[in-house]
């Protein structure tokens, strides 16, 4: 897999410093988990928080608190945490996406959306939201612009638009001023984790088929 | 940070509490540490409460993960702030968390005497470098990892020298790469 586009670093640093909605941590997870580069500029990234904690003036802890912190860890079965297992992975999602969606591709609860196009919404918390993508080779997506920012990580197939073209790994960081056409390249269905922090507009009351799709 | 805090072995003292159980080293890591964390945790907007409560657990979590601590991987400072991180958006925004797929760097994967060394001295390099910035753009930092700030307001451009921890880690990477294909 060669990765063409990648993270910002104004993303890499907010993830490691914890600041972002849990939809976009998603597309940084499962991003990272593929791509090596942006794994290590994060690691830098939490290295400037280790130096940060550092640097915090030191807080009067209450009196006993080292005790009390023996306590807390007496009161705990001394079995050893166990590391999280590394994933082996066999299907088409990293990790953290095959945690959301409970499983790999043959998981996802797919709703139609119109023009062959397919979506399926991922449970995250506030402030941002995250859907799988299906796009059949070759569709064009109707024109569209953005509001707020949105995250698109292509993980089968591609698509191409006016200037690139995004193929596995590669996430497109969109704003409002991004304006193009995108369109599913031919011979393989194109599957996209995409995360935006625009408001939801769709819903079951405004007809789908008038619905750009990518913003949904 | 004093002067004294560069010479400490942080890692050594880690080692003694993973293999030794070693209540005097962690009382050590303890005196150091917990009352950055809670400091840390307050500037994130906890109260002393709070912010104590989650400092020992935070602690607590440090000697229950004694063994998966890394020290040519990260700094003692380093990992510490990545379990103080989880803590907060734990007990302060209440969201989850999604991690990147672990790596599986084996046991084989025997600590590279100059990545232990780097990984020490990064730390304090990267706090002399922070000490050096301007006022205002250390404490636009400084708010990003307090979770003071959302993604939009943090500046792209930091003025850290982070390419040689990046190189140093991706070549760490590209090694394991080999070693697993
Ligand atoms: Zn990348």
């Amino acid at each position: 897999m060669t990765i063409r586009h990648h993270l910002s670093d104004q993303l890499l640093m907010s993830y490691a410093a914890g600041d972002l909605p849990e939809a976009f941590n998603l597309v940084v997870a499962t991003h990272v988990s593929l791509c090596d580069d942006c794994r290590a500029q994060l690691a830098a990234f939490e290295v400037v928080g280790g130096a940060v904690l550092d640097r915090c003036d030191m807080a009067a802890m209450g009196d006993e608190s080292l005790t009390a912190c023996f306590a807390r860890i007496d009161s705990l079965p001394n079995t050893p945490v166990r590391a999280r297992k590394p994933a082996r992975r066999n299907g088409l999602f990293p990790a953290p996406l095959a945690d959301y969606v409970g499983g790999d591709l043959d998981r996802v609860k797919w709703r139609s959306v119109g023009a062959g196009v397919r979506q399926a919404i991922l449970p995250t918390g506030k402030g941002a939201s995250a859907r799988l993508l299906h796009i059949p080779a070759g569709q064009a997506v109707p024109d569209h612009g953005h509001r707020g920012m949105e995250l698109t990580l292509v993980l089968q197939g591609a698509f191409r638009d006016d200037s690139d073209r995004f193929g596995p790994g590669d996430v497109e960081i969109a704003d409002q001023a991004t304006e193009h056409t995108p369109v599913a390249e031919a011979g393989m269905d194109c599957i996209c984790l995409a995360a935006t922090d625009a408001p939801l507009r769709f819903n079951g009351l405004i007809p789908r088929l008038a619905q750009p799709f990518f913003r949904i | 940070m004093q002067a004294s805090d560069d010479m400490t072995d942080w890692a050594g003292l880690m080692a003694r509490v993973r293999d030794h159980q070693d209540r005097a080293a962690f009382a050590a890591l303890f005196r150091h540490f917990a009352p950055r964390v809670k400091s840390f945790l307050m500037k994130s907007g906890a109260d002393a409460t709070l912010a104590e409560e989650c400092a020992q657990d935070v602690m607590a979590t440090l000697w229950h993960k004694a063994h998966l601590f890394d020290p040519s991987r990260a700094s003692v400072a380093t990992w510490i702030f990545t379990i103080a991180r989880n803590r907060r958006i734990d007990a302060l925004r209440k969201a989850r968390r999604p991690e990147p797929e672990e790596l599986d760097w084996g046991p084989e994967a025997e600590p590279d005497g100059a990545d232990l060394f780097e990984s020490r001295q990064e730390t304090t390099r990267l706090g002399a470098a922070l000490a050096q910035l301007p006022d205002k753009q250390r404490a636009l930092i400084e708010r990003a990892y307090f979770g003071d700030l959302s993604h939009g307001e943090l500046a792209a451009e930091t003025g850290l020298p982070l390419g040689t921890i990046k190189s140093r880690i991706r070549l760490a990477l590209e090694k394991l790469r080999q070693q697993m294909s």
